[in-house]
């Protein structure tokens, strides 16, 4: 049966890359499709009535929604080479567990050092350094989260590096000094091809941010 | 039985997020010990220790080792359990499976939550909010027995918990759950008359008894 596999994403969309980086891992050939979510395609809101969100991964034209469910997703069926989960049960929990960390601090959280002033932003980069420095001790002396290799930790967190100098740039403040173990993790994940052709150059997502806040009305 | 090991769950009766890792267990059929935490008086050490970023219950020990978050735990214990699988065994299923799971997580007990724990227009609010959710649980659920399928699964553990607490959403903001959404209510039947989940849930009108309570301790009723 032909392997069809189109992934409908949004390119500074870190949820999107992650499902970018999952599939280079595998080593999958796909069609990938940018929508304009002020005016989303016709086959986004078919494939994910729901959310009306992307990504959406098509394989085989059976969506999968959700870029957690879709990296796990893309993991199983190609189980062939690059294991992103560990095979152990307790190590997969815990990966799962600061996968969801990931998901429920980074992004919101990040979006604050962009899109606030004031108090709420002081408070904002205090909670986005500290979720970071949690995010450290996870990772330890290890290269990489996963381990020896990368696996769905560093898939999970890495496209978030690629918004830290928008973050830092808008916020006024300096993640580096504060977290030095997780840059040097974040650099030595650009150093693979899945992860350096997945995410989009730092300046580009600045303009992009910039873009955001004038329609958002902040000066 | 147990895996050779000793199987700890930090526990608060009335949390869906504890029952789900109960019902995990009883339908693996694994012997654990529950322990009552007190989330008012006072949090346990253990709790503490175990929990120290989210300090929240449930958390599931297996032979000392700490695991948090329910979704997490109930993967955990499908993964180590083996039998039966709560998961299907193609990716593609369990895909749809970990979709509707996540889907429920995020949406469902915040929205329950939000309608008991408030008043006035903010309940009408929640309300409206907690009727489009179950919109899409409806049409998710379709003509399947369960979120899983044919079989009681991952997606439909994550769920059921939350339905006990639909009694006190159902008097709270004047609505009715059960008769507004048909195929909710036979998949909660359904899933009622699994040992597991019968022994586990509550009685609703004890959750709606906890709800009076807390609303009280808050401030929302005198």
């Amino acid at each position: 049966m032909a392997n069809e596999v189109i992934l409908l994403d949004f390119w500074p969309s870190p949820f999107g890359m992650r499902v970018r980086i999952a599939l280079a891992e595998k080593g999958v050939k796909y069609e990938y499709r940018d929508e304009d979510l002020r005016n989303k395609s016709p086959l986004l809101l078919q494939m994910n009535p729901i959310h009306k969100k992307i990504p959406v991964l098509i394989h085989n034209g059976r969506p999968v929604c959700e870029s957690l469910v879709a990296v796990q997703y893309v993991d199983e069926a190609w189980n062939d080479k690059s294991p992103l989960l560990p095979s152990d049960p307790y190590q997969r929990a815990q990966a799962r567990f600061w996968a969801d960390f990931v998901d429920k601090k980074i992004y919101d959280i990040g979006k604050k050092t962009w899109a606030t002033k004031g108090e709420e932003l002081e408070a904002a980069k205090k909670e986005f350094i500290d979720a970071l420095k949690l995010l450290e001790v996870e990772l330890g002396n290890k290269p990489y989260f996963g381990g020896e290799t990368i696996g769905y930790v560093d898939v999970v967190l890495i496209p978030f590096y690629c918004w830290f100098y928008a973050y830092e740039t808008c916020g006024n403040f300096s993640i580096e000094p504060e977290c030095p173990v997780l840059i040097a993790w974040a650099k030595r994940c650009m150093q693979k091809e899945s992860i350096s052709e997945s995410l989009p150059d730092q300046q580009k997502v600045y303009e992009f941010v910039l873009m955001m806040r004038k329609n958002l009305g902040i000066e | 039985m147990s895996k050779g090991g000793d199987v700890v769950l930090l526990d608060f009766w009335a949390s869906p997020f504890c029952m789900r890792v109960q019902i995990a267990l009883s339908e693996k059929g694994v012997s654990y010990e529950a322990r009552q935490e007190d989330l008012f008086g006072g949090k346990s050490e253990l709790l503490l220790k175990s929990n120290p970023i989210y300090q929240k219950v449930p958390v599931f020990l297996h032979n000392g080792k700490p695991l948090c978050e329910s979704t997490v735990i109930v993967g955990y214990i499908d993964e180590t359990w083996t039998s039966p699988p709560l998961l299907p065994p193609c990716p593609y299923g369990r895909a749809q499976a970990r979709f509707w799971a996540d889907y429920i997580d995020k949406k469902l007990f915040d929205a329950v939550r939000d309608v008991v724990l408030s008043k006035g227009e903010a309940t009408e609010a929640a309300k409206k909010e907690l009727i489009e959710i179950l919109k899409v649980l409806e049409g998710g659920l379709g003509e399947r027995d369960f979120f899983g399928g044919k079989a009681f699964g991952f997606a439909d553990i994550i769920a059921i918990p939350s339905t006990c607490w639909f009694l006190a959403a159902g008097k709270l903001g004047n609505f009715q759950v059960e008769a507004e959404f048909p195929k909710i209510s036979g998949w909660i039947k359904r899933c009622m008359h699994k040992e597991s989940v019968a022994k586990i849930i509550p009685d609703p009108e004890k959750i709606y008894e906890f709800v009076l309570m807390m609303r009280k301790m808050q401030g929302i009723d005198q």
